[in-house]
């Protein structure tokens, strides 16, 4: 890429896979899994905690001269909290009923343990633009294994995708339900949530076994 | 007293914070090696819990709902200023945790030695804010209540830390295939027990009695998202119920 120099675009690549921070850096658990029943809160929650990095990361960057250390994590929860709000109110203006699905779910962005992780190891050291790449970097790495549990999760669990019905009527037995398919009520309930994340970090480990955790 | 017997278990196990809404995730996945540490931790999220809901119950009663502000005179009463509440229950949380800190530290240096380290780490654990933003979103009733639902999450969440940690003791002895080592296998677990949490969905709404029923009902009026949530599992008791019954 001509944009970017080649240590710029691993600051955004480099979170996508092998340093992804659900799978392998472990944050931001918390929100991602149970609102991941439905591709389209899924992809809603994505974009607010891609926001919400990108722009807390610059914000951070920009005052990492000013701020005492002491008060540091204050600081950050208000500046999250504050970015937070926005994302809310806008949600609740202009996606109501999803809002209402993601219920306490978008305030509690704000102890998205992936952002203040990011603040503290990348932000609180670096430029604005490369702290912008960071944050968008995790949170699209972030995004990726949210939207691979709710498209898993929602085609399974409900046979549909944003909604549609791509397998077909379970009701009147049209497509793949008219062969005798059923739909798997096991992934709606939460904790089907984890399991599928278990099993992506179980791919992704086969796969790169650099990744393999000792004991 | 009936209402608040109710409000503890469903906390406890129907609502339990890591099973059912996954809060606390991190620290949970973070802390949960060793027993020992597991057990500093959970007690210090009760602790905190059960400060921080019942303050941030009387600032969203007196601050924050719509008409809150009453109070202050009739020409307050259309003041809405709940789009603050993430602001000021974060700004809580985190003044509390520091005084907690400090208090300790002052008055019982043994309970510090055990509970200190964990009590910074506690500002950002989404079980805490998420406390706070359950017990705003279910519109608990009084200040008693909300105590106890702080107490009882936290004490939810307790029980969950330490199973996975007395889990994770044990399983070093296990031949875990080795991609899954570590993290993948810490999740899959987690998803079983929080089938088998699933379960406990039946123990309130089982008894079909009708001077309980009214006051489940009562409780449960409140929280529609919950209903919503729980509807699956509600439609399964039902009409294991009715299995039953006949």
């Amino acid at each position: 890429m001509a944009l970017l120099s080649k240590k710029d675009s691993k600051l955004i690549l480099d979170p996508l896979a092998d340093n992804n921070p659900i799978t392998i850096q472990v944050l931001g658990i918390c929100s991602a899994l149970a609102i991941t029943a439905e591709l389209k809160a899924s992809v809603v929650m994505a974009l607010s905690v891609l926001f919400v990095l990108g722009a807390g990361n610059v914000v951070i960057s920009l005052m990492r001269n000013i701020i005492p250390s002491k008060i540091r994590i204050i600081v950050q929860l208000v500046v999250v909290a504050t970015l937070v709000i926005i994302v809310d109110q806008v949600l609740k203006a202009f996606a109501y009923e999803l809002s209402k699905t993601l219920s306490v779910f978008v305030g509690l962005i704000i102890t998205n343990c992936i952002i203040m992780g990011r603040f503290e190891a990348f932000a609180l050291g670096n430029g604005p633009w490369k702290s912008f790449l960071d944050g968008i970097g995790n949170a699209a790495g972030y995004g990726i294994i949210l939207v691979i549990v709710g498209f898993f999760r929602e085609l399974l669990g409900s046979g549909t995708l944003f909604g549609f019905k791509v397998l077909g009527d379970p009701v009147t037995k049209t497509g793949l339900y008219s062969i005798g398919y059923e739909n798997n009520g096991f992934m709606i309930i939460p904790p089907a949530a984890l399991i599928v994340v278990g099993i992506i970090i179980w791919v992704q480990r086969s796969r790169n076994r650099t990744l393999i955790e000792e004991a | 007293m009936i209402e608040h017997l109710e409000l503890f278990f469903k906390s406890i196990f129907i609502d339990n914070m890591v099973f059912a809404v996954f809060l606390g995730m991190c620290s949970y996945l973070a802390v949960s090696k060793k027993v020992s540490t597991a057990v500093g931790l959970g007690a210090a999220v009760i602790f905190v819990l059960g400060v921080t809901v019942p303050l941030n119950w009387l600032l969203d009663q007196y601050l924050l709902k719509d008409g809150a502000l009453v109070w202050l005179g009739p020409e307050y009463a259309d003041y809405d200023l709940s789009f603050l509440s993430f602001i000021l229950f974060i700004a809580t949380i985190a003044t509390m945790v520091q005084l907690v800190e400090i208090v300790v530290e002052k008055f019982s240096p043994s309970l510090y030695n055990s509970l200190g380290i964990f009590l910074p780490l506690i500002a950002v654990n989404c079980a805490i804010l998420g406390g706070s933003l359950f017990m705003q979103a279910r519109d608990i009733p009084n200040l008693g209540l909300a105590l106890n639902y702080g107490v009882s999450s936290g004490i939810g969440w307790f029980l969950a830390i330490l199973a996975i940690a007395a889990i994770r003791e044990k399983i070093r002895y296990s031949n875990v295939p080795a991609p899954l080592r570590g993290l993948g296998i810490t999740f899959i677990i987690t998803g079983l027990m929080g089938i088998g949490f699933q379960s406990f969905g039946g123990m309130l709404t089982g008894d079909n009695e009708p001077p309980e029923e009214q006051t489940s009902t009562t409780v449960e009026a409140k929280d529609e998202k919950e209903i919503k949530k729980e509807l699956e599992d509600k439609e399964k008791t039902v009409s294991y119920n009715k299995v039953i019954n006949k």
